[in-house]
């Protein structure tokens, strides 16, 4: 079947998807468009859908309602070119306990069909400072360690749509300031960055736009301004913000 | 379908390296197997003819139990920290995992049933050489049928609570038939019937093997899915 030429924009669409868990509702009518070079703040009180909404994205959870397409496919007629183009991290690693560092990532690399993968690991292990630790067994890593491995085999393909749940969960606060200097230039390189995180003034100061979730719904999409902030009853966190998000 | 076999492949290594690194799935059901050849040796004491009439249950009983082990073991690795989902984030058709799954789970009980078969010859005082080729076969046919079960089961039970509870209770009643058949099979071929008498076990084994890894493969999408 042919790309729906009416959404030729490369771009992540969700259109009207609901996700039911029994008679629970996790999402509810959600629509949403994300285009290349877009960093969006999926922010939410627990409970609100945030998780579910990437494991979505991910195709990891199949929407009860409603289509997701990407690049003018649908995600489920072509689930194979959508993975490919896809990086998700979230709260659980992914990785092989038993496995080392670099097989994790030459595993990861060989399914995802790369050309290469020796080299484009090594480049990965040199971009996350993991060289040194490429010959460990990743049950003896640290959890900081383990999160940047982890944020290594989501980009080791290169994905146009990198989506983060709780990124910076477990990490100290070197590490959490390379991610976020690594996360800043992904927007810049036509990289969409979509994440969630429980750190506002962190999260806000790295994306452009806002999507505010509530019960499944969501309550705000657009730029962060101080309106939209006041408006999600969020100032209390905006004051802490104030330096560093242009307002 | 050479990159559906390279990935096959590449997922069948990463069991085996896992195995090699963990060392537990082979040693527990080899432990296990021998011990229920042993305990049932006991039980009963067969002698002569009795022991080629007991000796086809005995031998599936232990495979039975093996495998249950093994089914297991073989989704640990997979649920900490949730690498089945890493799997389902690549590219690649979910049926593959299975397959690669299959492959793992089949070499493992390949040669846990191997020690347990000739653990059994000892303690029954029974050579199995006569009807080698047949018995060879039977149990090829058996284990597939088997493990095509335990390993869609397996899948399934890793995503509840009380999976080392559920995964028998959810498999025992499927594979009744390849059982029935794998026994009868066994006990023909061992007592040195032609292949024309015990055929249709053999047939209904294959048959089975077939349709069961054909309907997994198409529907363990579904079943890895919350």
């Amino acid at each position: 079947m042919p790309p729906d030429t009416t959404h030729t924009e490369p771009a992540l669409e969700l259109r009207g998807i609901s996700k039911y868990f029994g008679d629970l509702a996790a999402l509810r009518g959600v629509t949403l468009r994300i285009a290349r070079g877009e960093s969006v703040l999926i922010y939410g009180p627990n409970g609100a859908g945030k998780t579910t909404l990437l494991r979505t994205l991910a195709s990891l959870a199949q929407p009860t309602e409603g289509e997701i397409w990407m690049d003018g496919r649908r995600m489920d007629r072509y689930p194979a070119t959508c993975k490919a183009k896809i990086g998700f991290v979230s709260h659980a690693t992914f990785l092989y306990n038993d496995l080392t560092v670099r097989e994790n990532l030459a595993l990861a690399g060989r399914l995802f069909g790369l050309r290469g993968v020796e080299k484009r690991v090594e480049r990965a292990l040199e971009l996350f400072m993991l060289r040194e630790r490429a010959g460990f067994l990743v049950r003896n890593l640290s959890r900081g360690l383990q999160q940047r491995v982890t944020l290594a085999r989501a980009l080791l393909h290169d994905p146009d749509f990198l989506l983060l749940d709780e990124p910076f969960t477990g990490l100290d606060a070197e590490s959490t300031a390379n991610l976020e200097n690594l996360l800043r230039k992904l927007p810049e390189r036509g990289k969409a960055l979509v994440f969630s995180t429980h750190r506002f003034a962190q999260g806000a100061s790295m994306a452009q736009r806002l999507v505010a979730l509530e019960k499944g719904r969501i309550s705000y999409d657009g730029p962060l301004t101080q309106a939209s902030l006041s408006s999600l009853r969020i100032e209390p966190e905006a004051a802490a913000i104030e330096n560093k998000v242009r307002l | 379908m050479m990159h559906s076999l390279e990935i096959i492949w590449i997922l069948f290594l990463k069991d085996l390296r896992l195995e090699w690194r963990r060392r537990e799935t082979l040693a527990s059901i080899c432990v296990f197997g021998i011990l229920v050849v042993f305990l049932l040796d006991f039980a009963f004491q067969p002698a002569g003819e009795e022991s080629l009439r007991l000796l086809p249950g005995v031998l599936w009983i232990a495979f039975a139990f093996a495998g249950i082990l093994g089914f297991n073991h073989s989704f640990v690795a997979e649920r900490e920290n949730a690498c089945l989902e890493g799997l389902r984030l690549a590219p690649i058709d979910a049926g593959l995992i299975y397959l690669a799954k299959l492959l793992a789970n089949f070499l493992f009980l390949a040669v846990a049933e191997a020690v347990i078969v000739f653990a059994a010859s000892l303690w029954y005082n029974f050579s199995f050489l006569p009807a080698f080729k047949w018995f060879v076969v039977i149990v090829a046919f058996g284990t597939l049928g088997y493990v095509a079960v335990g390993v869609m089961f397996g899948a399934v039970a890793s995503n509840t609570r009380m999976r080392e509870v559920m995964l028998p209770v959810l498999q025992f009643p499927v594979i009744v038939p390849i059982f029935i058949g794998a026994i009868e099979a066994t006990t023909s071929a061992l007592k040195g019937d032609a292949p024309g008498q015990f055929a249709s076990w053999v047939r209904l084994l294959i048959a089975f093997s077939v349709i069961f890894i054909v309907l997994s493969f198409l529907l363990f999408e579904y079943v890895l899915e919350e």
